[in-house]
């Protein structure tokens, strides 16, 4: 009965009041994502290159391909409008929001990379939108509450729990709950109940598409391996997603390490953000996937030095994936995470989102039969976002390869 | 056997809610007692989910406190074994409290057996042991608001194997097929979602109330209005309108909270409940006689 499972994982779990309206996007997820109907895709496509500045480079990265013995190749969405990956999705819900007739938007947004998203595809097609976010990611994040509140967005604030994206989704399920009827709510990332994670996959699988396209021509090969940062999984899936039927191709999901991979059942905290390393199976916000939770089935809250990975679950499809064996789910800590911000900025000249440094940073872990010799690491977004955090996350460790900090306290030497 | 028909076998049923465990263990007991005192005709007992996503600020926050006060899954099935009321109890939580009961049970098996939980080789147990347990401490049935129909089917199994019911909500958007599928696996009562949206105490009753009833009116199993009944004359109102039983929570819940808020001595918060009580359950009973009278 069951419907839009990845193996074990998936389903709707919601209340009552928002199952017509998952059937309603179900049937418009298949008319027009799937058949085209209308056009949908033509525009979408259109409109990702028009207004998007799709295709993102894929640029062979010299030094890092030096420092690793090996191709590394960086899919840029970093320089998608707005920075990050997530206008693919965002873009194409509003787009289909719009389809079915629907007269606004809500969201919930974590680092704010997808509520900005949003708030510039909605501002893009002249749609109303509020995004809910954490208070403390509100205070973490200025910048893209700003950017939001400049394309004519509401950001709305949320108290509860710890103030991160958990929260947040949770607060934008209690509003589509009550606006249901004439409210569409664009899930930031492939997590949620069915049809959101597939579609979410669907709009993001242009990363990979046009990667496998372009690695092919500039190596004119496949790559060895891909690398992406997960924490709900959204630019994972987008990266994988192509090359999930290219078996020689490893798959490497780099989880937030956080602190520790060591749950404190004491006090309800998992010092990490790892539920494909260390979760288990359960159900939350509308899906059954893996989670951190405690013994009893209570969610704990995550941590990551990154707020775009702070999230105490992860896709569907993607924890199915890691249960078959074709993706490989590894972690990176926050120290790690910090120092990898700073060496892709330095070596390559790119100052990568906190999400984004996970994964260059897990570079420095693999061994060189984990990564072969062609490696597409996926650039999930650009940096300026998280620049406060950085200064205040490098003050607070010894970071080798970080330049030197007083610099951002005005003592300009 | 469960006993909610009981409930409903007498006229108007009175229905409230209460977050078991809020603000804690001795004081929630108090409370649940004294809404039975009131008038209670069945108690809606919440074990408390971290992410309550059906819930408004009002039970949200029970829930918050709730934990705070070291409310567990086993906790609760002690708090019902200590409960002194002769009403029958529904449970209301969260799939993942319920799923996770049952893969920490076959987890328990495993280890016992000797196979030990970190082989992973956890089976899939389903719901079974957390209704199994329930209905050994006197739970006649189950309220999970982010459980639909389509997910429903292992629960509903286990609910039968220990004859206890599954109750649905019914919401405003609920048409067609959707009805159908719920009418099928609901049992005990049909809760009625007065409105879109989630828990929350108001003022009035929509009118989106008489036409859910009216879309149900064939099926043969009580109907009890919830979300958003905050008084006795809104009580009577939705009764009025052909309602079998009225569940009030967040009206509730706002009078522990003011306890907790002030410091009021557990005794007088106790008293404002049972009058509250009271004042809802006369209000669905006057709602009957305005329905009995038009009926003859």
């Amino acid at each position: 009965m069951s419907s839009g499972t990845f193996g074990r994982y998936g389903g709707q779990y919601v209340p009552e009041a928002l199952m017509p309206a998952l059937e309603e996007l179900e049937d418009a997820y298949e008319r027009y994502v799937l058949d085209n109907e209308d056009g949908f895709v033509d525009e979408f496509r259109e409109r990702l290159r028009d207004f998007g500045g799709r295709p993102t480079p894929l640029q062979p990265a010299e030094q890092l391909s030096a420092r690793y013995d090996a191709e590394v190749y960086l899919k840029r969405e970093d320089l998608l409008h707005g920075g990050a990956h997530k206008l693919n999705n965002a873009l194409g819900q509003v787009l289909l929001a719009k389809y079915m007739g629907k007269e606004r938007i809500v969201a919930e947004t974590g680092a704010g990379q997808h509520g900005t998203a949003t708030a510039m595809a909605a501002a893009h097609l002249g749609m109303p939108c509020e995004v809910y976010m954490g208070r403390r990611d509100t205070n973490r994040q200025r910048p893209n509450v700003f950017r939001m509140r400049l394309n004519g967005a509401t950001v709305t604030p949320v108290d509860t729990g710890r103030g991160t994206l958990k929260e947040a989704i949770s607060e934008t399920m209690r509003d589509w709950a009550t606006t249901v009827e004439t409210t569409h709510y664009v899930i930031g990332s492939v997590v949620g109940p069915h049809p959101f994670p597939a579609m979410v996959r669907d709009f993001q699988s242009v990363i990979s598409e046009e990667a496998r396209g372009q690695v092919r021509e500039r190596a004119g090969r496949l790559p060895s391996s891909v690398v992406a940062c997960a924490g709900g999984g959204s630019n994972t899936m987008g990266a994988f997603s192509a090359f999930v039927p290219d078996e020689g191709v490893s798959l490497f999901a780099v989880e937030a390490g956080g602190a520790s991979l060591r749950v404190d059942e004491e006090r309800g905290v998992a010092p990490n953000s790892a539920s494909l390393s260390t979760g288990s199976e359960g159900v939350l916000h509308g899906a059954r996937t893996k989670l951190l939770q405690d013994a009893d089935g209570q969610i704990v809250e995550s941590h990551s030095v990154s707020s775009g990975l702070d999230y105490a679950g992860v896709g569907p499809e993607l924890a199915h994936l890691v249960d078959e064996g074709r993706v490989a789910p590894v972690t990176v800590d926050d120290d790690a995470a910090v120092e990898g911000f700073h060496r892709l900025s330095q070596e390559e000249g790119i100052i990568p989102a906190l999400e984004t440094a996970h994964a260059i940073a897990w570079l420095e872990d693999a061994t060189p039969e984990q990564l072969g010799d062609c490696v597409v690491v996926c650039v999930s977004g650009r940096g300026d976002k998280d620049l406060e955090s950085v200064v205040e996350e490098t003050a607070k460790r010894d970071v080798p390869n970080a330049p030197d900090m007083d610099v951002f306290r005005g003592d300009t030497r | 056997m469960s006993r909610i028909p009981e409930a409903f076998a007498d006229g108007p049923a009175f229905v409230p809610y209460l977050a078991a465990g809020d603000p804690d263990f001795e004081s929630s007991l108090e409370y649940v007692e004294s809404l039975a005192r009131g008038g209670a005709d069945l108690i809606e007992l919440g074990l408390p989910f971290s992410e309550p996503i059906a819930e408004g600020p009002t039970i949200q926050g029970a829930v918050v406190r709730a934990l705070e006060g070291g409310m567990t899954p086993e906790r609760f099935f002690e708090f019902v074994e200590a409960l002194d009321v002769d009403v029958p109890l529904v449970c209301m939580t969260y799939y993942n409290l319920i799923y996770q009961y049952g893969r920490r049970a076959s987890r328990g098996d495993a280890e016992r057996a000797g196979g030990g939980a970190a082989s992973g080789a956890v089976g899939e147990p389903g719901p079974e042991p957390f209704v199994r347990r329930a209905a050994e401490v006197g739970v006649d049935g189950f309220v999970v608001p982010d459980l639909p129909a389509e997910e429903a089917d292992p629960l509903r199994e286990a609910c039968d194997e220990y004859d206890r019911d599954l109750v649905f909500v019914v919401a405003p958007t609920t048409r067609g097929e959707r009805l159908e599928r719920i009418m099928e696996r609901v049992s005990g009562y049909v809760y009625v979602q007065a409105r879109l949206g989630v828990t929350g105490a108001r003022a009035d009753v929509s009118d989106q109330t008489a036409a859910s009833l009216d879309r149900l009116s064939a099926w043969d199993v009580p109907k009890a209005v919830g979300f958003g009944i905050s008084s006795g004359e809104n009580a009577r109102e939705v009764v009025t309108a052909g309602a079998d039983g009225v569940i009030v929570g967040s009206a509730l819940v706002d009078i522990v909270a003011e306890g907790v808020e002030t410091g009021a001595p557990v005794e007088e918060t106790a008293a404002r409940l049972e009058a509250k009580a009271r004042e809802l359950k006369e209000g669905a009973l006057a709602g009957e006689d305005v329905t009995g009278s038009e009926r003859t």
